[in-house]
């Protein structure tokens, strides 16, 4: 039986309340009102014309923008762009009263820098433009500050959830491949999925407080998308509320967290049975059960990634997205576990576990890895291929506004796992695995980061005190739930089947 | 070597043929080859084999596949004539890197196999029209062979792979 240390215990209870102050903080810290962000950008306005020049670029790529943009002369659009923002940091700097004199002041500057375009009609779109455009501005950099926090919840949250549910599945597909070495980690295995409850009822509640506007981080739920005339409406979203709508949304969430927990929760019922029975009738249960559960799995996993990642991007769609997300997670999952056992055995917990163990689970995640940027480049490469506009935007703004983190997340995904973990000796040595380990799981947090944040907070993001403190306060969580939960039961099966292969396994 | 003759122990299991190569290794005595019809677990271990570093070999060709494949592409596609096809960029090998990739991963993966498997039948010397080296017939079926080097003690070795369960144990001189 494991015993939960002290240690562990301060420190994930630490990180819980670290996270909390930090996520609170996070919310009170967001602007409440529009001035606050006037303010904010007209201080980042100062620091430099280049910054804002790339927002200005950023909006004219969103749908919304781009039918306004389409308007101007195509042949006047840059200048325009240019234009409008040497206006308005003249608007900034001047007093608003002064409004006048803005439009005699533009002009010099219009020469100045484009003397090839007319500049008798430039500076008239110039003026209109500008100052509804700063306006509308204005408005989209508050909405994306206001969902800063509850994006970086939100994707620490799913991130948790969904590791959970990586290492379920890895489960199941033991169950089901009868496999022979893993066994004995099974127990670990139930450990770790021990926070898809928890994490489920926090997702969920997340889920409701989007639903019920609460904020912004679904477009399509915004108020009047749908009808015709009104100030929100989107041709493009209007057409897919047969399937993008909130109740639907919510029944389908709830629909397959219930049966994610069923399964989980009979799952390990029956492995206890199993401990204390005569015969293999739980054993066979369990694989029935797995069988089932893993043609629901990849059913709801890909309906699951529309609806709680997709979805945030509601003019853009991927048909290999589902796998991709599935690929993230999975690997993510079988890190978990490998991390799990390797502190467990550290601590002298799982006598039966060999390196030879720890080496599957490190050829688990090495191509796990593999098939995760085999997907990223797939869906990169067929999109970058053929330039579709209505396809391309998702990249665009990936690649300007979060270049690093972008390609970051491939980096740390692919080419460590695959420098470190290609030799046979490094994947059983425990410090290398750890090692690759943090290097994967922090990638894949990175590439969650990736999917919800563009859509969500645009290029106001930043890795700072809601992100952090989101993540740790997950952490904390699962690591007190998972550990608690490994205290429960004897952390080896008494009489599966192949436990005793299990045992004796090496390679 | 004072005589060129060696034994050749002949056995019908593998689990007794991986005792006696235990057994021939611990009282010292050299084996020279052990032939068998079919891989057996743990004989490369028992025998005191020092490992293969073929996975090492493949890992280098692969990168040279890369690096081929990669100043091939970037002299045809940029250096040389660096055409508009389609719109492609072609400024740089980087800005139209996506393009490259899947021809920099089947080189890669073309080399690493090729070169291995080359690798292998060098080291193993292995190649069409080869004579073929079994030292009896029954070892390609269902026999397994050790042969062991004699030094003045003939003898003692032959009843020592007697003892360790052969069926049948011959002298031969070697040419």
């Amino acid at each position: 039986m494991y015993t939960f240390s002290k240690n562990l215990k301060n420190i994930a209870l630490a990180l819980m309340i670290l996270g909390l102050v930090g996520i609170v903080y996070g919310f009170l810290s967001a602007p409440k009102t529009i001035e606050e962000v006037e303010k904010i950008v007209a201080e980042s306005h100062h620091g430099g014309h280049h910054a804002e020049a790339t927002t200005h670029d950023a909006h004219a790529t969103e749908a919304t923008h781009e039918t306004k943009a389409a308007v101007a002369h195509e042949e006047v659009k840059d200048t325009t762009h240019a234009v409008a923002h040497n206006t308005e940091v003249k608007n900034d700097s001047v007093v608003a009263s002064e409004n006048d004199s803005t439009k005699t002041e533009v002009a010099p500057v219009v020469t100045e820098n484009h003397d090839n375009h007319t500049t008798t009609e430039v500076p008239h779109v110039a003026k209109v433009d500008a100052e509804k455009e700063h306006k509308e501005h204005i408005e989209h950099v508050f909405h994306q500050l206001q969902n800063k926090p509850w994006a970086a919840l939100y994707v620490a949250c799913i991130f948790f959830l969904l590791i959970s549910m990586g290492v379920l599945a890895f489960y199941a597909i033991q169950q089901v491949a009868q496999a022979g070495w893993s066994p004995v980690l099974f127990r670990v295995m139930q450990g770790i999925t021990a926070y898809l409850p928890y994490g489920s009822v926090i997702f969920f509640i997340l889920l409701l407080l989007s639903g019920f506007h609460v904020n912004h981080l679904f477009v399509w739920m915004k108020e009047g998308v749908d009808v015709v005339g009104h100030e929100n409406y989107d041709k493009l979203i209007a057409g897919k509320t047969g399937y993008l709508n909130v109740p639907f949304w919510l029944i389908r969430a709830a629909i397959f967290l219930i049966g994610w927990n069923l399964y989980r929760h009979l799952s390990r019922k029956n492995c206890l049975a199993q401990d204390e029975a005569n015969d293999n009738l739980f054993y066979k249960k369990n694989f029935k059960l797995s069988a089932a559960f893993l043609v629901f799995f990849i059913v709801s996993e890909s309906i699951m990634a529309w609806d709680w990642i997709m979805s945030v991007d509601p003019h853009w769609f991927s048909t290999l997205f589902g796998w991709y997300v599935f690929a993230s997670f999975f690997v993510s999952g079988i890190t978990t576990i490998s991390m799990v056992t390797l502190y467990l055995k550290s601590k002298g917990y799982l006598e039966n576990v060999n390196s030879s163990h720890i080496h599957d689970l490190s050829k688990f995640m090495f191509g796990i890895s593999v098939f995760w940027t085999y997907l990223w480049f797939s869906q990169f490469m067929l999109i970058w291929y053929s330039n579709i506009p209505e396809e391309v935007t998702y990249f665009i703004t990936r690649i300007k506004d979060y270049n690093l983190l972008f390609f970051g997340a491939v980096a740390l995904n692919f080419l460590f796992p695959i420098l470190v973990l290609i030799n046979t000796d490094f994947k059983r040595v425990a410090g290398i695995v750890v090692f690759a380990g943090i290097i994967i799981l922090f990638g894949h947090y990175i590439d969650f980061f990736n999917m919800i944040m563009p859509a969500t907070v645009g290029d106001q993001w930043f890795i700072g005190v809601s992100e952090i403190s989101s993540l740790l306060f997950f952490l904390g969580l699962f690591i007190f739930v998972v550990f608690n939960a490994l205290t429960k039961v004897p952390l080896t099966p008494k009489r599966n089947p192949f436990i005793e292969e299990s045992k004796h396994f090496h390679y | 070597m004072s005589s060129n003759k060696v034994i050749h122990a002949i056995y019908n299991d593998d689990d007794i043929l991986m005792d006696a190569v235990k057994q021939t290794r611990k009282a010292h005595h050299h084996i020279e080859e052990v032939f068998t019809p079919f891989p057996v677990h743990g004989l490369d271990k028992a025998m005191g084999l020092a490992p293969t570093r073929l996975a090492i070999c493949a890992f280098i060709y692969g990168c040279i596949g890369l690096s081929v494949a990669t100043a091939m592409m970037n002299y045809i596609m940029i250096t040389d004539w660096p055409q508009d096809i389609g719109g492609k960029p072609s400024m740089s090998y980087i800005q139209n890197m996506p393009a490259f990739v899947p021809v920099m991963f089947e080189m890669t993966v073309f080399f690493a196999a090729h070169l291995m498997v080359i690798t292998f039948y060098m080291r193993s010397k292995l190649w069409p029209f080869k004579e073929a080296e079994n030292p009896d017939v029954r070892t390609t079926d269902d026999h397994f062979l050790m042969e062991v080097a004699v030094k003045d003690n003939e003898e003692e070795l032959t009843s020592f792979l007697r003892n360790t369960g052969a069926v049948e144990v011959k002298v031969i001189e070697k040419h």
